[in-house]
């Protein structure tokens, strides 16, 4: 066994290890050994993923001395190891980006409290995105709301709290539902191993046994994790849970938290079920029309909204249907153009997220759309990096969002009647996203008129900000890295789609 | 000049105009077409203020139930739809759940190969004799490492939520703290006294024999720390401060979940490099015995019952 082949491991251990650890340290060292445990871990995750591309193979690690059905195991493959890479990335940013907030919003003394809960959370992620036990996931799927519920709580005043308990009622319906899912697939399979489960479930199709109750606990698993990731009816947690917390609360829920959940739900498609029974079933349908009904409602909820970061929260609830649209349609491509918008989605809404935070920050603190006049031109890179976002977000080539609407329409087309209908909604969603975040971008670089009066209103420069601004020119990067070379990236994506059956 | 078109002529031309044009000595449109420059954006303050009333009053017309017809029918409907959605949930679980394998049955898909090995081969590869103790801190101790950080996390969302910091001022805590209890109660405290003793030997023996019997280190923590909120109740915070305070509670609980996350590092790493572990299994049935599990059974301990008290002592008083 190679030495690399325990990085997955070690990951997910030194994560773990560095929440109660934080517990003992004061701030300022919280921060350091985080942003270290991050980026050691990114690197790791590097690491792994050039050795799976270069083997070909995906392996499993045993977690203890006893082999897969009775003892615990993870398992590595090129899609795991680059959405754990991506995690980190994207964490790591944000956490950059959102270090002034931390700051200033948080309480001196209950900071360190926030890196435990960035430890843990980033340990669960990896956990979900690495396991190859449901009951493993469950356990760390309780991880990732708790910590997540104390993301949004910790900066404390009125709007917060009430966003985290309607955060934490969503999310506790999603897990009991998804418990319950995992309690009947049990039931009916006798193991809680990915693999052994689709080998029963698989003899239960061929054979037409329990049809009823594998078909609802697919429904129960499929509900209670969009629930958690925000799917259009039940997204309503999220716009207070996004608009209202801290910044990095802000870019690591929306970009990090609710794509795990739906990281969870490919393995389940693929690995626990199989697609092909998740195809015949009608569950799939459901996440179709929902998607696309989110894809619609959310923009038009977005247009609605006065509040830049609600606005901007709005968006994701669009953009997380875009994502089970492409589940819904059914098909391998599909199912790529969702993993690949899953990346391009994280990397621009967190740019959004810090962008905004930036525009505000030069219009004295005030989120209203009314202030943001001018923005643009008082702080002009954060101007610059919402333009991108919003460019990106709306489908413009050579930005990461035009390619993966490209995939959606591509893997739409040959499909017999959703064909139509997913191309229709994509139009009509990138028309209301164009509406919404090009009236935004107009309205930042409105020139402000004489007599209009912005409170507090401030130039900022890049020397006054560098961890934002740090965190907002390689974020611009990211997005066109993603935008101008999609191919590897999609090539990377297939390939591991290939190792999941 | 070498025109071939006298200068008047030309003059008449498109050509010539465009020049003049280019060149900038005549305007076509000057004098010709209106202009008017454009009008500067005016608000005055009153129509500001105006403005922002509208804004205020729309949110108070939003709320006022007596005039919102919208919200008064949202809310009927609502409770109409959630009782029939409710009873739609539950009638479908219980048709799916009517449709499960019998209950008892010999040949269930849960008695296979996993159970069996577990239940016959459980006692000689784990060495503990309550064969559920080996399960969960053995062959599945990875899930039992994530449930316990589950229990700290949520203790420190908990901190995050009701903890005072610098906002002390004792003696209000002092007077609010046991407003509605006697304080130095004397059956309280002669009971509490008898009982707390057997009660904290008890608990340190369900986590020690965790291993041999029916126990472990969530019941027996949670016996420790049922005892620990006892003693708080009858004798103050005055008492229990001198042996636990919210750094014991940390550091107790950060070497627990260290000691826990190097203990299992260590055989996750053996066991997926099948390298031979160094740790004895011992005598089933001694106390020292069954490898690691003593050990992960008195982490997980210390953590369940640092957390009951925190919980306690955080709703009670928000610091400590």
């Amino acid at each position: 066994m190679d030495f690399v082949q325990n990085f997955p491991f070690f990951s997910i251990l030194l994560s773990l290890f560095s929440g109660p650890l934080s517990s003992v340290l004061n701030a300022k060292w919280a921060k350091r050994v985080n942003a270290a445990v991050i980026t050691v871990i990114g690197c790791m995750s590097a690491a792994v993923l050039v050795y799976v591309t270069g083997t070909g193979q995906e392996y499993v690690y045993m977690m203890g001395h006893f082999p897969a059905p009775w003892g615990n195991e993870i398992r590595v493959g090129i899609l795991e190891a680059l959405m754990a890479l991506f995690f980190c990335v994207i964490m790591l940013l944000s956490m950059i980006g959102g270090s002034r907030e931390r700051e200033l919003e948080l309480e001196e003394s209950k900071q360190n409290l926030y890196y435990i809960m960035v430890n843990l959370l980033l340990c669960s992620l990896l956990a979900l995105v690495y396991t190859n036990d449901l009951f493993t996931a469950y356990v760390f799927v309780e991880i990732n709301t708790i910590s997540a519920c104390g993301l949004i709580m910790i900066k404390q005043n009125g709007r917060t709290m009430e966003a985290s308990v309607r955060y934490m009622i969503m999310s506790l319906l999603g897990s009991g539902l998804l418990l319950l899912g995992i309690c009947f697939l049990y039931d009916l399979t006798g193991h809680l191993l990915m693999s052994n489960i689709k080998e029963q479930v698989q003899l239960l199709a061929l054979s037409g046994n329990y049809h009823i109750p594998l078909i609802v606990s697919l429904g129960l698993m499929s509900v209670g994790l969009a629930i958690k990731s925000a799917l259009y009816p039940f997204h309503t947690w999220l716009p207070d849970a996004y608009g209202y917390s801290t910044l990095s609360s802000a870019a690591i829920l929306s970009s990090l938290v609710s794509k795990g959940y739906i990281f969870l739900l490919i393995k389940i498609f693929y690995r626990v079920i199989g697609f092909e029974i998740v195809r015949e079933s009608k569950v799939i349908h459901v996440l179709f029309v929902f998607g696309i009904i989110g894809m619609i409602m959310g923009s038009v909820s977005a247009i609605r909204e006065d509040n830049i970061r609600r606005m901007i929260a709005f968006s994701s609830v669009a953009q997380i249907g875009y994502i089970y649209m492409g589940f819904g349609l059914g098909t391998a491509e599909g199912v790529i153009a969702s993993i690949y918008h899953v990346i391009s989605h994280s990397a621009s809404k967190s740019l959004l997220f810090v962008a905004a935070s930036g525009l505000t920050d030069a219009s004295g603190e005030s989120l209203r759309y009314r202030d943001l006049t001018g923005a643009g031109y008082r702080n002009g890179l954060a101007g610059v990096a919402f333009t991108v976002g919003s460019l990106s977000m709306v489908g413009m080539p050579i930005f990461s969002g035009f390619i993966s609407k490209l995939l959606f329409a591509q893997a739409a087309i040959g499909h017999t009647y959703k064909m139509l209908l997913t191309l229709i909604a994509l139009a009509i969603s990138t028309v209301l996203n164009a509406v919404y975040f090009m009236r935004t971008v107009i309205r930042i670089y409105t020139p402000v008129p004489e007599g209009f009066l912005i409170e507090n209103a401030q130039t900022v420069t890049v020397r006054q900000q560098p961890s934002k601004s740090a965190a907002l020119v390689c974020f611009i990067l990211l997005n066109l890295f993603l935008g101008l070379n999609s191919e590897p990236i999609i090539g990377l994506i297939q390939r591991g789609l290939e190792m999941f059956d | 000049m070498s025109r071939k078109v006298p200068q008047e002529e030309y003059e008449k031309t498109v050509s010539y105009r465009l020049k003049r044009w280019l060149e900038g000595t005549k305007d076509p449109f000057l004098n010709t077409v209106e202009m008017r420059p454009q009008k500067e954006f005016e608000e005055d303050e009153q129509t500001v203020r105006a403005r922002e009333k509208d804004r205020k009053r729309n949110a108070e017309k939003v709320y006022d139930l007596e005039r919102n017809a919208e919200i008064r029918i949202f809310r009927k409907v609502y409770r109409v739809f959630s009782v029939l959605f409710c009873v739609f949930l539950v009638m479908m679980l219980l048709t799916a759940v009517s449709w499960l394998p019998a209950v008892g049955e010999a040949d269930r898909p849960v008695n296979n190969e996993v159970s069996k090995r577990y239940i016959e081969n459980g006692l000689q590869e784990t060495g503990a004799v309550n064969i559920v103790t080996g399960m969960i801190l053995d062959y599945r101790a990875f899930d039992t490492l994530g449930e316990s950080h589950v229990l700290f996390v949520a203790t420190c969302t908990v901190l995050i939520l009701l903890r005072l910091d610098g906002k002390k001022d004792p003696e209000r805590f002092d007077a609010n703290d046991r407003l509605h209890e006697p304080k130095n109660d004397v059956i309280l405290q002669t009971v509490a006294k008898i009982l707390v003793p057997p009660i904290f030997i008890f608990g340190i023996y369900i986590i020690l024999a965790g291993h041999l019997g029916p126990g472990g280190g969530f019941s027996g923590g949670a016996v420790i720390g049922a005892g620990l909120i006892l003693y708080l109740n009858a004798f103050g915070f005055a008492k229990t401060e001198r042996f636990f305070t919210a750094k014991t509670y940390r550091r107790t609980s950060f070497c627990a979940l260290a000691c826990y996350s190097l203990c299992k590092s260590y055989s996750f790493f053996t066991g997926a490099n099948h390298i031979e572990s160094v740790i004895p299994l011992g005598k089933p049935g001694a106390i020292l015995s069954s490898g690691l599990i003593l050990i992960l059974n008195i982490c997980v301990g210390i953590v369940v019952a640092g957390t009951m008290y925190t919980f306690y002592v955080m709703f009670r008083k928000g610091e400590y």
